[in-house]
């Protein structure tokens, strides 16, 4: 037996402790509350400087926008779907790794989410904001935003429900409103702690109104316990109708490369994948500058390692089961589709989708590979690009229509990389300001997976003996 | 001041083993106003306090089944009654087409149902309580486990019921005053 096979042995029969170090609940409080409470220090403020001046540009860039139209990015005549939707699939998609951590990952009961679920909650809300952002200023006319909702207006229009488009409105708001209310669930226990601990009346009264008087009756905790778990039962076939809906956009129009069944779950574990991707990326830097390696440990980067493995696989399969179905239709149109994406003027992007999504997330083979901080660090940042090149293969699909004469190629201006670096910049600002004034860690749920929070604990069968003895 | 009432009386014990104990015994004497504090739920509690089952899971139902109705007659009452429009040869109305709207809404008023349905539920929010003017019981929420009793209970005494706290387990047992 090889020593990683010992180690998966014994692994698997006593698995090591999800908290490492050693922990009671006071010094759990300490650690996660601590971050909050210590002063700003220089480091955090020079994150949110940057961020936020990427803020900015994005800011600017959707001012100038409103004011001058979308012909200020590099849209042209048959692609006439650029950069805004590829990022709004791309932050969509990056979202649903926070719900799959929460959601699925809880009623599997998986307890070593209970680390990088706040986290990666967080990092799902920050996404969809990002995401939402694009489809509300690319529709040109940002004062006819609100058609898309079912508003009674003067001119007693009404949107088309038959339209996929409308679909994603209801999928992407959906998504957004239940996740930042799973959320919140989540975090009232935590800010009921923060509000005990307060030293000032503004913690105090922050953290107070949003606590809503929490106070840890058992009568609380089961009403609590069981809408937690129904939350959960609802975000699980939400987040997979999501990304459904969000490929429908695609999938339902008569557009070859688009028009195809394999979308919705090729979309799905897609997101998965990438949404891995980004809880790594912020993650690996994060429990460093915060201390919380005792939480957040390595048996948390390796389990994710495994799924970015999976899912990585599962989209090269998706790759290559595309082109099969493209040649095993005998339709020369489906195959010029995926011939022109493979050898076409994009070929380079479809490169970096193949090599960033299918190839790198092979060395996760070796648990040596996953257990190395800077290599799952690396390959993140790869996954995280080569899922943006999915979406901007797949868009670009339209740049060579059925009639030769209007094909175009589409470049993007430096509007389009501004409001992408943007977003970047709103999604950095946000978690940034996240990781200094919220827990960043479940602390309650952290306390309930710990071998003394069972009353069973063999540690207090002893203490009542000697008592009794 | 003459005319306090007191609220009840508070015990602090000293982890979820005897925590649970201790609520096992005053339920089996037959208290039922009383309560257990602690900073995350402990298993087998809701047991050992004689909780019947949690009613959030109805307020879900109900919401689901209202995004169900809303869900189907907005889009069938605005596409073929309010603002009938030939679009592409499709129907104005059809379930297919109208899943995806239906499905979300019946999400979304589903989680509505859950959130909010289970603050109901739990009297929150609430700003003040009487255990607020007890200055340990802000440990709470971090990691001390108390048990209170309220004095509305029918087998309230308070020199029994404190010195059966006491008896139990509980250390620091004082009267909480409303």
């Amino acid at each position: 037996m090889s020593d990683n096979q010992k180690i998966y042995y014994e692994e698997s029969i006593f698995p090591p402790p999800l908290v490492a170090g050693k922990h009671d609940f006071h010094s759990i409080t300490e650690a996660v509350c601590g971050v909050v409470e210590k002063p700003l220090n220089i480091n955090w403020l020079l994150a949110l400087g940057a961020a936020s001046t990427f803020l900015l540009v994005l800011l600017g860039t959707i001012g100038y926008l409103f004011w001058e139209g979308t012909g200020i990015w590099g849209l042209n005549n048959p692609v006439g779907w650029g950069w805004a939707i590829v990022n709004f699939v791309f932050w969509v998609g990056i979202g649903h790794a926070g719900t799959l951590i929460s959601a699925v990952l809880f009623l599997f009961r998986q307890k070593w989410r209970t680390a990088i679920n706040r986290f990666a909650e967080a990092m799902t809300i920050f996404a969809v904001i990002c995401a939402l952002v694009f489809p509300g200023i690319h529709v040109g006319r940002v004062w006819a935003a609100y058609w898309m909702l079912p508003i009674p207006n003067q001119m007693a229009m009404w949107p088309n429900f038959r339209s996929p488009l409308l679909w994603d409105v209801f999928a992407v708001s959906t998504y957004f409103t239940v996740s930042l209310l799973f959320w919140y669930v989540g975090l009232v226990p935590d800010l009921a702690t923060l509000r005990d601990r307060a030293k000032n009346k503004l913690a105090f009264w922050g953290y107070g109104v949003f606590s809503l008087g929490w106070r840890g009756a058992n009568r609380h905790w089961q009403n609590y316990e069981r809408a937690y778990m129904l939350l959960a039962g609802l975000a699980t076939p939400l987040v997979l109708s999501v990304h459904t809906i969000v490929s429908f956009d695609f999938a339902v129009s008569v557009i070859p490369g688009w028009h195809t069944t394999i979308f919705p779950p090729y979309f799905v574990a897609g997101a998965i994948f990438s949404g891995f991707a980004m809880v790594l990326t912020l993650a690996i830097p994060s429990r460093k500058m915060f201390g919380l390696e005792d939480f957040i440990t390595l048996r948390h980067i390796e389990n994710m390692n495994k799924i970015i493995l999976v899912t990585g696989t599962l989209v090269g399969y998706a790759y290559a089961m595309e082109f099969f179905i493209a040649w095993y239709s005998g339709s020369p149109y489906e195959g010029f589709a995926f011939i022109n994406r493979a050898f076409g003027p994009y070929n380079w992007a479809y490169f970096a989708m193949v090599s960033c999504n299918v190839i790198s997330p092979q060395f996760f083979w070796s648990k040596k590979m996953r257990m190395n901080l800077t290599v799952a660090f690396i390959l993140s940042i790869f996954v995280n690009i080569g899922m943006w090149f999915e979406r901007f293969v797949i868009t670009m699909s339209l740049h060579r229509d059925f009639l030769p004469s209007s094909w175009d190629y589409y470049q993007p201006t430096v509007f389009d990389v501004a409001c992408l670096l943007g977003s970047f910049g709103l999604f950095f600002t946000l978690f940034i300001l996240f990781l200094k004034f919220l827990p960043a860690v479940a602390i309650s749920e952290v306390k309930g997976v710990m071998p003394q929070a069972d009353p069973h604990w063999e540690g207090y069968h002893k203490d009542t003996e000697a008592h009794h003895g | 001041m003459a005319n306090v009432k007191n609220w009840g009386v508070l015990a602090e014990f000293a982890n979820p083993a005897e925590l649970l104990h201790a609520a096992q015994a005053l339920h089996d004497q037959g208290y039922r106003k009383f309560e257990t504090w602690s900073p995350f739920p402990i298993h087998g509690m809701d047991d050992a306090m004689g909780l019947t089952g949690s009613k959030v899971p109805w307020i879900t139902l109900g919401g689901g089944l209202t995004g169900l109705t809303v869900g189907l007659l907005l889009q069938w009452w605005t596409g073929s009654v309010d603002y009938p429009l030939v679009i592409a040869g499709k129907p104005y109305f059809a379930w297919q087409f109208a899943l995806p709207v239906t499905f979300e809404l019946s999400i979304l008023l589903s989680a509505f149902g859950t959130v909010f349905g289970m603050f109901a539920l739990n009297g929150l929010p609430r700003p003040y309580h009487p255990l607020d003017r007890i200055a340990d019981f802000k440990r709470v929420t971090d990691d001390k486990f108390f048990i209170s009793v309220e004095v509305v209970d029918p087998l309230y005494d308070h020199e029994k019921t404190t010195a059966l706290l006491s008896e139990l387990g509980g250390m620091n047992v004082q009267t909480v005053e409303d």
